[in-house]
């Protein structure tokens, strides 16, 4: 049987705001155990949640990035369920009005583009931390308890692992380019679970599906998806039905792991948060969110196309990250020629970065040096070859004058004839046979004369200069 | 002292011509308190020493003489956030705990100068109309000791209507301050929704409760709820518009106000037909006093007692749910595993009351029932709602009876839940519609008080307290003093 994967995903992305989502508590990452807490996070009696604006904003705009409709009413339901680290035995949540719905993002699969629909953008709580420690005893860490997150629905529109990374790539790029967050697997501050099921080709209804869990990086998504295809692939070829189940991906061994068969959905009752009044989203309000969003990759990368006529390769390269982005801009601000920065941003500066594994801020590299040093290439101040030399002092050391950099080193090219014409005339004089040559029409003759000027000056030469001047001194003898 | 022959502002006069000093005062509240409280049980807990200090510091202070109510003692019902003050809900489940905070309205009444002296009992998380469900302690009637107070703030109208103190603080869900201010003979009001921050009331129907005072006269009460309400930046829902003062204008009569009767209210097959009497005399004062008397119709008050009795447990269960015996509270010494904790921990610590409500309101809210219970139960609310603002177009307040019987027999009704339940008819659907409602003496029958209800518009105190000192003024309901009889 020809059969396709069906795939969704749900995506939870952790908001960046300064304090909690219903509390002032900070909202920050890595502190020591329950110091980011108040009552209100500890679930005391009495207490009531706050929404905090920021948070409704930057969920906004998270939505609004991914072509979102915002909803002009909105409000917070009740999600109930006990757990040590939800401490109201409640999580508040979006149930039936989420803020954003309706939107869709264009993945790219190896040149192949594709949309894919979202089908809800909503804003809730994260829950705090349990571990349990090596005496026997389980701890509850609430500093997470709080955290504003968006959960973003996908609709099941992706049919291969591949799609399911670009989708989440994409997110990504655009989350990204908003700034409401870090979106980092690593640090938990993206997350996502996959709903996905295998229906033969050409069938319109669904498979049961499973769910994926523990999916921590952009790889186990790949993965945890292809095993799960496999997996359910070999069940349904041998005539079994997949079961309605929760899986969990385990990493050492590559495959999906039964964590629950799924009994009818589990009953959260969710009520109407009577606590925090409906929020009312005035077109106005949505208006002025829209216009603080800052350009996004595809506009960039329009711009950088039309404006610095890069070519769209270049500027997707360059548009993948709002980092490498903002980089390039600056550099371009800075004066350098946009050909040219982009040259270096995608050779020597990303093979640097792939083969030190480290991303532009960990290096010493500004935009205000990269540019200098590209306006000294280009006014012949350096040569491209020397030019070399002094990236790598501006990626491992850095410099704030990268002219008095070179000047220091001695790295600065002769390009004086009044200093060349005496090493030329000797390097002529010394070699008559070679001039002869060149006369003849031998073009080598030029390139063996130029080496020797260039071992003369210790490579410090201007080799255009002394290409010229070499021509206009034999054309005289 | 006996507080039943002094207003908050006689007492402040007092105060400020140093006739009694606030030491004084305070001490004779304690005396006052070890008299009686063994035959009425209204404190489950007393702070005496701070409010000693407290009184000792508001005479160094010196009494601000622009403050009224500086330097008085007030009560506060215990599921009210007292920081460093033990603060129960009378549940053995948060028998022993002690609040890290202040709730909002405590906050107010220590800016104010008012010094608490204790907390005051109630129904175990405010669920019930006898503060029989106290797991810890029973209050009674001071007019007759075999009686309940009413509830849930039993205990805060027993404090007052007993002369222990001049105010004190209860909370109203469903007739939680009016039904125990109508049993006891006092004034009671539930604020609009909204007028007062909830912020730090132990939750139990989060869209429904506020915070109010029990006094012994009306101008007393607006003096009180000057100082609690208020915009709070912590409660989302408190009202962002202004307050006002309340006194202003109370003594300007009731001539050519529009008086609603809503005939639903006023069932004729009542058991005490005194109640419906009383009332209709009052309304017959409020004609000769000028006001005009409307009847009207509130078509949907039928739906109030199922519409309460679901969105409130639905709410309460899911409020009740953070009583978990994991961070704070009560936890089974008899555990195995995490559910135990959950299971055993609230199978204890929960009474019998509490448990009913988060039975009613998990089943409500569960999916297949949902739409059934608590969504129909939100329309009935909104119908509710919109029969009060339709009313309000044509008059400026409601008056009705605040209960369908005086105070019952401890004991009478405890193993009859419905009938307990159908007994907040009168009350339940004012807190539907958030609209302010105050309950006075307007009367007897049999030495029990008789409560009349006057219902506002939203953020309309003003005019309700307009309408009840006119009445007060006129009648000396407020002046009799309970008689202790009964009891053992």
């Amino acid at each position: 049987m020809n059969l396709e994967p069906v795939i969704g995903l749900e995506v939870h992305v952790e908001l960046k705001t300064d304090s909690k989502m219903f509390s002032p508590s900070p909202a920050h990452f890595g502190a020591e155990p329950n110091t980011n807490t108040n009552v209100i996070d500890w679930g005391h009696p009495g207490v009531l949640p706050v929404v905090n604006k920021r948070a409704i904003e930057f969920g906004m705009k998270a939505a609004l990035t991914l072509n979102c409709s915002i909803a002009n009413e909105t409000k917070f339901d009740r999600k109930n369920y006990f757990y040590p680290d939800n401490p109201k035995a409640y999580q508040i949540s979006q149930f039936d009005q989420p803020i954003g719905y309706d939107g869709w993002i264009e993945i790219d699969v190896k040149g192949e583009k594709k949309k894919i629909r979202i089908e809800r953008v909503h804003l809730e709580e994260d829950a705090g931390k349990n571990t349990h420690g090596d005496d026997g005893s389980s701890y509850v860490d609430l500093n997470r308890q709080g955290t504003p997150l968006i959960e973003i629905v996908s609709e099941a529109d992706m049919r291969s692992p591949e799609e399911a990374q670009a989708y989440l790539d994409t997110v990504k790029q655009l989350i990204q380019f908003t700034g409401v967050s870090d979106v980092k697997m690593q640090e938990g501050s993206m997350r996502c679970d996959a709903n996905i099921s295998l229906r033969p080709v050409g069938q319109e209804e669904f498979g049961t599906k499973t769910e994926l869990k523990n999916l921590n990086s952009f790889n186990n998504v790949r993965k945890g998806l292809q095993h799960e295809i496999k997996r359910q692939e070999k069940i349904l070829n041998a005539g079994g039905a997949i079961q309605q189940e929760t899986r969990r991906f385990d990493e050492t061994t590559g495959e999906t792991i039964l964590m629950r068969v799924k009994e009818g959905s589990s009953d959260y009752r969710y009520f109407p948060e009577p606590d925090i009044p409906n929020l009312e989203i005035s077109n106005d309000w949505i208006d002025d969110v829209r216009a603080s969003l800052p350009e996004m990759p595809k506009e960039r990368m329009e711009r950088y196309v039309k404006d610095y006529k890069l070519p769209e390769y270049d500027a997707g390269v360059l548009t993948a990250t709002v980092e490498m982005s903002d980089f390039f801009q600056e550099t371009v601000d800075h004066g350098a020629d946009p050909k040219q920065a982009s040259n270096w941003l995608m050779g020597e500066v990303s093979a640097y970065l792939n083969s030190e594994h480290k991303e532009l801020h960990d290096t010493q590299l500004t935009p205000k040096a990269l540019a200098e040093m590209i306006k000294l290439i280009a006014d012949g101040t350096i040569s491209s070859k020397i030019a070399k030399k002094v990236f790598k002092e501006l990626i491992t050391k850095g410099s704030d004058d990268v002219k008095a950099l070179v000047e220091d080193k001695g790295w600065v090219q002769l390009s004086d004839p009044a200093k060349l014409l005496p090493i030329i005339s000797e390097t002529l004089d010394q070699n008559e046979q070679s001039i002869e040559d060149y006369k003849n029409g031998k073009d080598r003759a030029l390139g063996f004369l130029v080496g020797n000027v260039m071992k003369q000056t210790r490579g410090k030469a201007n080799p255009g200069v002394v290409n010229k001047l070499l021509k206009e001194e034999m054309d005289k003898r | 002292m006996n507080f039943l022959a002094h207003t908050l502002e006689e007492l402040h006069e007092k105060l400020v011509n140093k006739e009694l000093t606030a030491v004084e005062l305070m001490e004779s509240v304690y005396a006052n308190i070890e008299e009686t409280d063994e035959r009425v049980g209204a404190f489950l807990t007393l702070n005496k020493e701070e409010a000693l200090a407290a009184a000792r510091e508001a005479d160094e202070q010196g009494i601000d003489p622009d403050n009224v109510l500086s330097g008085l003692p007030v009560g506060i019902k215990d599921n009210i956030s007292t920081k460093g003050i033990r603060t129960t809900a009378a549940s053995k489940i948060l028998e022993e705990f002690v609040p890290v905070y202040d709730a909002t309205v405590v906050e107010k009444l220590k800016q104010a100068g008012m010094i608490s002296v204790g907390k005051l009992n109630l129904d175990e998380f405010a669920m019930g109309g006898s503060t029989e469900n106290s797991a810890l302690k029973v209050t009674r009637n001071p007019w007759d000791l075999s009686k309940v107070p009413g509830g849930s703030s039993g205990g805060s109208a027993a404090a007052v209507a007993a002369g222990q103190i001049p105010v004190s603080l209860g909370s109203d869900t469903g007739g939680s301050i009016r039904q125990p201010a109508s049993f006891t003979g006092l004034v009671g009001m539930k604020p609009t929704y909204g007028r007062v921050s909830r912020y730090g009331l132990i939750a139990f129907g989060s869209s429904l409760d506020q915070i109010g005072p029990f006094t012994r006269t009306v101008k007393d009460n607006a003096l009180v709820l000057n100082v609690i309400s208020g915009t709070d930046d912590r409660d989302g829902t408190s009202y962002r518009g202004d307050t006002p003062d309340f006194t202003e204008g109370i003594e300007e009569g009731v001539k050519g106000l529009r008086i609603g009767v809503p005939k639903e209210y006023f069932h004729e097959d009542a058991k005490e037909t005194a109640i419906v009497e009383s009332v209709r005399a009052a309304l017959e004062l409020y004609k000769e006093m000028g006001a005009e008397i409307v009847e009207v119709s509130l078509p949907h008050s039928k739906y109030g007692i199922p519409a309460y009795y679901i969105i409130a447990s639905s709410e309460a269960s899911s409020n009740l749910q953070r009583f978990d015996g994991i961070r704070y509270g009560y936890r089974s010494e008899n555990i195995g595993s995490l559910e135990d904790i959950y299971v055993k921990s609230r199978s204890e610590g929960f009474g019998l009351e509490v448990k009913r409500r988060i039975m009613l309101g998990t089943f409500s809210l569960s999916s297949g029932f949902y739409d059934a219970h608590f969504k129909k139960a939100a329309q009935a609310r909104t119908l509710i709602r919109q029969d009060f603002e339709k009313t309000f177009e044509d008059v400026d307040v409601l008056v009705a009876p605040t209960t369908t019987s005086t105070a019952f027999e401890i004991g009478g009704k405890i193993d009859d839940p419905l009938a307990m339940y159908m007994a907040d008819v009168l009350t339940v659907p004012v807190n539907l519609a958030g609209v302010p409602s105050l309950s006075i003496p307007c009367g007897f029958s049999e030495d029990m008080p008789i409560g009349m209800q006057i219902i506002g518009k939203h953020f309309d105190e003003q005019t309700i307290y307009r309408t009840a000192y006119a009445y007060e003024k006129a009648t000396d309901h407020h002046e009799k003093k309970p008689s202790f009889k009964g009891g053992e």
